[in-house]
């Protein structure tokens, strides 16, 4: 690849604006707690169907509510004297404000009141708000707007209908401004997309990582160097639920309460104290169920903090719902990575160094939802699943006249973009060797003796086995006899591809040394509480928006005390009840928070033998527990079952030993967890049409231990249509003047069930081993993986035509252009 | 996406129904299946001040044979089109386009003539009756009358129908023996608008086309049909060489915009290339 095509060299002449207070390094610290482990095919199931704990496929005990329409989302919220906000927004991506007259707006009936930047700043400076990046963002301007979509001012309605007709009344004058749509083009600051910052210039971070002098000694030496330019678009989570809220501000009481959908409603109340200046004991956030969150309801929007000032200003409850197009126009974005990366191998076809440079697209503000210390997220994960020698990573943000962000979009922060990059780079380096891209992986992979392994960026994996997980994956789709079709096709002039992914996720943030948001420390917590008659509430500070906690911590709870599952109620999402948690996101969920219901229940475990000793009036020591019950050593028939010692613990509980049976745990894990994966995708390509057919698409997991296969099918089910998705539909577009092209959905293009594939799904099983129950996190997985696997499926049917890489969305337009490139017409 | 202020009426019979359109003029706007009016609506791209919805006038739905050709009551859902085992069997090019249409979900409530009233290039309808030879019932104050689809439609968006008319009946002729017919269509999802769509409906004369109609969706402003094609086309056996000429006329003739769907080189290059596709098929089905 000439350095023309390499965008990158840009960043070279930016370096010189960089400042180092800008610059940013951090590397993870080792956890020196993993071990090496067997790889099982066997879920391991321990309890009885009664007890329903770990490996059993329990049908969620959550559906029956969401199947018949009784789940309660914040639009089902509806309290007396309810008002509506709705909100202007920018038709510009670009320009000055220099008049909002809201005059014949509040002549529509019904309407109370507009609110705008300036009403905002009079209230205490809430125009501005800080992100989870320590960034700024408006949350309604005063002077200019930044992206096309931005709210521009809300208006305050008694009804729906009267807000949308008060919103068309508002006349806003803009003068425009010169719009950067392009991150390359923002790098020059020939146009200054924060002026209201002190230094003027695009230029967000500059964050490295890995060892730059020995990679570049590795690339000196070696035999083979292949490079790739390669942009991750634009895309966006498009969960069924939009955004909203309803805030209801009691005067009376001084308590602001709130129903929002958030995926971390605990840091989100801080968030709202610190700003705001509301005691935060007088805030209550209340998550409700959730219809998808994937990241994108992990930001706060300005809208939220619109709609809360909107019910202190009016003294009555206000809601919030934003509609699909403003969902898809304004809220947080994912990806947008424009990535130039290099594969340096030696002579015997060993993968010895990656080095890659990144410009990472954050729209208007660093609004991306990452740990502190990690402005481009867990990316530094990039040398996968392969041992190399050296790595270097360099990562630039940059602001353009974009919507704020981005989240990790059903992605452990960057690792979606880190995944593609470097199993793109793996089959283009197998190819450019001659290798079947199977036997390189296979040949290239971390050995399982090598776990825990140690990777040049400084990860420690804590426990891996790629090549079982490839193998097993090959065997389901046999990929012989694949290779040998593939072959006599094209003899024929008849085009398919076999496309390999074998990823390596990075989840579970994470340890306190390094993980904070906002400088809170991302453990997380649980709180189970037996009641006398052995049933149990388990409260936790994560919260599902469709990952099915309700069902999976309570088989954990069930596993480690016997308490059946279905007798274990699960709550989550209340800050005034629930234990304060960092919320659920980047597959975080049972690495942390499972794992404190596992050491949570353990406690209890612990309490429940000093009560059942003293009821079998033995010697704690003399008793062993098994699945519900702690019995005596070598005479089982003297036993006190769980429920048994619950009763006691209310009604005859020890002398010196307190009442009750409860405990709470907040698990601050010492390591990540590093689930993996091979998939293999079989295409089709239509010489005629361009159009890529999936005919096949094998994923192998390993998730560690499984706590539900059931719930974790479905999981890989739903995140392989959500990798499939930007790998040949999604992207959102924008013109040259930052018009957002695809703000519905007949143009931003999520698959259907006619486009998606069968799934074929086989697993393998590498517990944690430093996970209280052996779990590592899945959710995340298959969106991940999916994309290279498609990507390299069509490049392979290509390559013999001289086609090296395509960009993501793989479009029909895109395949025909190449082929007839190359002279493949029909 | 909340809809501007309208008055809303459900006229029981079609007289009623006209007498309200004649009434309203162009201030009021039919409300059959819905499927393109109440979204541009709720965008606020278009904000009737009255609504008059049809669905509740009986006797305007349903398919029959007679006469030589096939009714189609204009309220007709397009999920209909699905359930008949005669449009499989004698009209594949109606059948083919039946499946689809948008997606299932839209078939279910969108209606054949709100398909073609509504005049969208991009809409499945118009190329397909264009290939049949459809002719139109329609009525207003001043009674009823046929229109035939080559003189149907007007400009995007726009059709010979007055204002106070309204469609009522699609006819398509009888296919012959030795017919047959095909739609193709590529869209970049399921119900997504076409970026190209062909429909040929022909009859054949042993390996020779005696008549072949061709008609082209979402590549020109107004649904055209490929007339250099068709003559190219007519009297000839199907070669790989007879074949591409009138898939280069085809390609030739449309006048597409470049989009998010595709540049105008790949809309042409695909016309072509269905254009082959579909000839090839209807005739397949017109020899079986």
């Amino acid at each position: 690849m000439s350095d023309q095509l390499d965008p990158l060299r840009a960043l070279d002449e930016a370096g010189e604006r960089h400042l180092p207070d800008r610059v940013e390094r951090h590397t993870p610290k080792p956890a020196g707690s993993s071990a090496i482990v067997e790889t099982s095919h066997e879920v391991r199931v321990t309890t009885p169907a009664t007890v329903c704990g770990m490996g059993h496929r329990m049908k969620r005990k959550e559906d029956p509510r969401f199947i018949q329409g009784r789940g309660t989302y914040v639009d089902d919220v509806k309290l007396p004297g309810m008002l509506y906000m709705d909100i202007v927004r920018s038709p510009y991506a670009h320009a000055r404000i220099t008049k909002i007259d809201a005059s014949e707006a509040l002549k529509v009936p019904g309407v109370l009141a507009v609110i705008t930047g300036e009403d905002l700043k009079q209230a205490g400076n809430l125009h501005w708000m800080p992100t989870l990046m320590s960034d700024t963002q408006m949350v309604l301007p005063i002077e200019k707007v930044v992206y096309y979509a931005q709210e521009v001012c809300v208006v305050v309605a008694t009804d729906r209908y009267a807000a949308a007709d008060g919103v068309e009344k508002v006349v806003v004058e803009y003068d425009p401004l010169p719009v950067v749509v392009d991150p390359f083009e923002a790098l020059k600051d020939e146009t200054i997309v924060r002026d209201d910052k002190e230094l003027k210039t695009n230029h967000i971070w500059h964050w490295e990582a890995g060892d730059r002098e020995a990679t570049e000694h590795v690339f000196r030496s070696a035999a083979k160097v292949v490079k790739q330019y390669m942009h991750i678009p634009r895309i966006h989570v498009a969960s069924i639920e939009t955004c909203g809220m309803v805030a209801d501000f009691n005067k009376a009481t001084g308590k602001l309460k709130i129903w929002m959908t958030s995926q971390a409603p605990h840091a989100h109340r801080t968030v709202f104290a610190l700003v705001s200046g509301i005691p935060e004991h007088k805030i209550q956030i209340i998550s409700p169920d959730i219809g998808g969150g994937f990241g994108g309801k992990v930001p706060v929007y300005p809208g939220y903090v619109c709609c809360v000032v909107a019910s202190i200003v009016t003294g009555r409850p206000v809601k919030w719902i934003e509609d699909r197009s403003e969902n898809l126009q304004a809220d947080s974005f994912a990806r947008d990575y424009h990535i130039t990366a290099e594969m340096a191998a030696d002579a015997d076809g060993r993968i010895t160094g990656l080095r890659v440079r990144t410009l990472a697209d954050n729209g208007a503000a660093d609004a991306a939802a990452n740990p502190s210390k990690f402005p481009a997220g867990l990316y530094s994960i990039c040398t996968g699943s392969y041992d190399m020698r050296a790595a270097h990573i360099a990562v630039d943000g940059v602001y353009t006249n974009k919507p704020p962000g981005g989240v990790a979009y059903r992605c452990s922060f960057r690792v979606t973009e880190a995944v593609h990059m470097i199993e793109r780079m793996t089959d283009i380096m197998a190819h450019e060797l001659g290798e079947d891209p199977a036997a390189f992986r296979l040949k290239n992979f971390i050995r399982p003796e090598q776990f825990p392994y140690r990777s040049p960026t400084g990860w420690e994996y804590d426990s891996g086995n790629y090549h079982a997980a490839l193998k097993l994956a090959m065997e389901m789709i046999g990929y012989e006899e694949l290779r040998r079709e593939q072959a006599e096709k094209r003899t024929r002039g008849e085009l398919m591809g076999i496309g390999i992914s074998s990823f390596t996720e990075v989840v579970g943030a994470g340890p306190s040394r390094d993980y904070d948001i906002l400088g809170i420390k991302m453990f997380d917590s649980a709180e189970i509480r037996i009641h006398p008659t052995g049933k149990a509430i388990a409260r936790f500070g994560t919260k599902s928006q469709g990952q099915g906690h309700e069902t999976t911590y309570a088989q954990i709870i069930a596993e480690e005390l016997g308490i059946p599952a279905e007798h274990v109620e699960v709550e989550e999402g209340d800050t005034d009840t629930a234990p304060y948690g960092l919320g659920t996101y980047a597959s975080r969920s049972t690495p942390t928070a499972g794992a404190a219901a596992a050491v949570a229940a353990r406690k209890i475990r612990a309490k429940a033998r000093t009560i059942a000793a003293y009821l079998l009036e033995v010697s704690e020591d003399d008793l062993e527990w098994s699945v519900d019950r702690w019995q005596v050593k070598g005479s089982p028939e003297q036993h006190k079952t769980i429920q048994d010692i619950a009763f006691a613990a209310y009604t005859n509980h020890p002398p010196g030993v307190e009442a009750g049976l409860e405990a709470t745990d907040y698990y601050d894990p010492p390591n990540l967890t590093f689930p993996f994966g091979s998939y293999i995708c079989v295409v089709d390509i239509d010489t005629g049409t361009g159009e890529v057919k999936i005919r096949r698409f094998v994923a192998v997991d390993d998730c560690g231990n499984i706590i539900n296969p059931l719930v974790v099918e479905g999981q890989i089910h739903g995140g392989l249509t959500m990798g499939l998705a930007p790998a040949l539909f999604e992207e959102i577009v924008y013109d040259e003047n930052g018009q957002n092209l695809t703000g519905t959905f007949m143009d931003y293009l999520l698959p259907t069930a006619v486009e998606t594939p069968k799934w074929e799904i086989g697993k393998t099983i590498t517990p944690s081993p430093h996970h209280p129950i052996g779990a590592k996190g899945v959710g995340e997985s298959p969106t991940v993986g999916a994309p290279p696997a498609i990507a390299n499926a069509v490049v392979d049917a290509l390559w013999h035509l001289g086609v090296r890489h395509i960009d993501i969305p793989i479009t029909p337009q895109k395949v025909w252009k190449l082929l007839r490139d190359h002279g493949i017409t029909e | 996406m909340i809809p501007s202020a309208f008055d809303f009426y459900a006229p029981r019979t079609l007289d009623e129904a006209i007498a309200l359109l004649a009434e309203h003029g162009d201030e009021a706007k039919v409300l059959a299946g819905g499927q393109s009016l109440i979204p541009a609506m709720r965008f606020r791209l278009a904000a009737p001040a009255v609504l008059v919805d049809i669905n509740g006038i009986g006797g305007l739905d349903g398919l029959r044979e007679t006469n030589g050709h096939l009714a189609i009551g204009a309220l007709t859902r397009e999920a209909a089109l699905e359930e008949y085992t005669f449009i499989r069997e004698r009209y594949p090019l109606l059948a083919d386009a039946a499946h689809v249409i948008a997606d299932p979900l839209v078939r279910n409530r969108a209606t054949v003539g709100g398909n073609l009233a509504h005049a969208d290039p991009a809409n499945d309808h118009p190329a397909v009756m264009l290939a049949y030879g459809a002719e139109l019932a329609a009525h207003g104050p001043r009674g009823a009358r046929t229109i035939p689809i080559d003189d149907f439609f007007t400009g995007m968006f726009s059709t010979s129908l007055e204002p106070d008319e309204l469609l009522t009946e699609i006819r398509i002729p009888r296919p012959g023996p030795g017919s047959g017919g095909a739609y193709l269509k590529v869209e970049r999802k399921v119900g997504d608008y076409a970026i190209s769509a062909v429909a040929v409906q022909l009859t054949m004369d042993g390996p020779t086309i005696r008549t072949i109609r061709i008609a082209l969706t979402n590549v020109s402003p107004t649904p055209i049909r490929a007339e250099e094609a068709e003559r190219i086309l007519t009297g000839q056996t199907l070669t790989d060489a007879t074949l591409e000429a009138a898939g280069q006329a085809a390609a030739a003739a449309c006048d597409p915009s470049a989009d998010l769907r595709g540049s105008i080189e790949y809309k042409r290059d695909l016309t072509r290339v269905l254009v082959k596709r579909a000839v090839r098929r209807a005739a397949e089905r017109a020899t079986k």
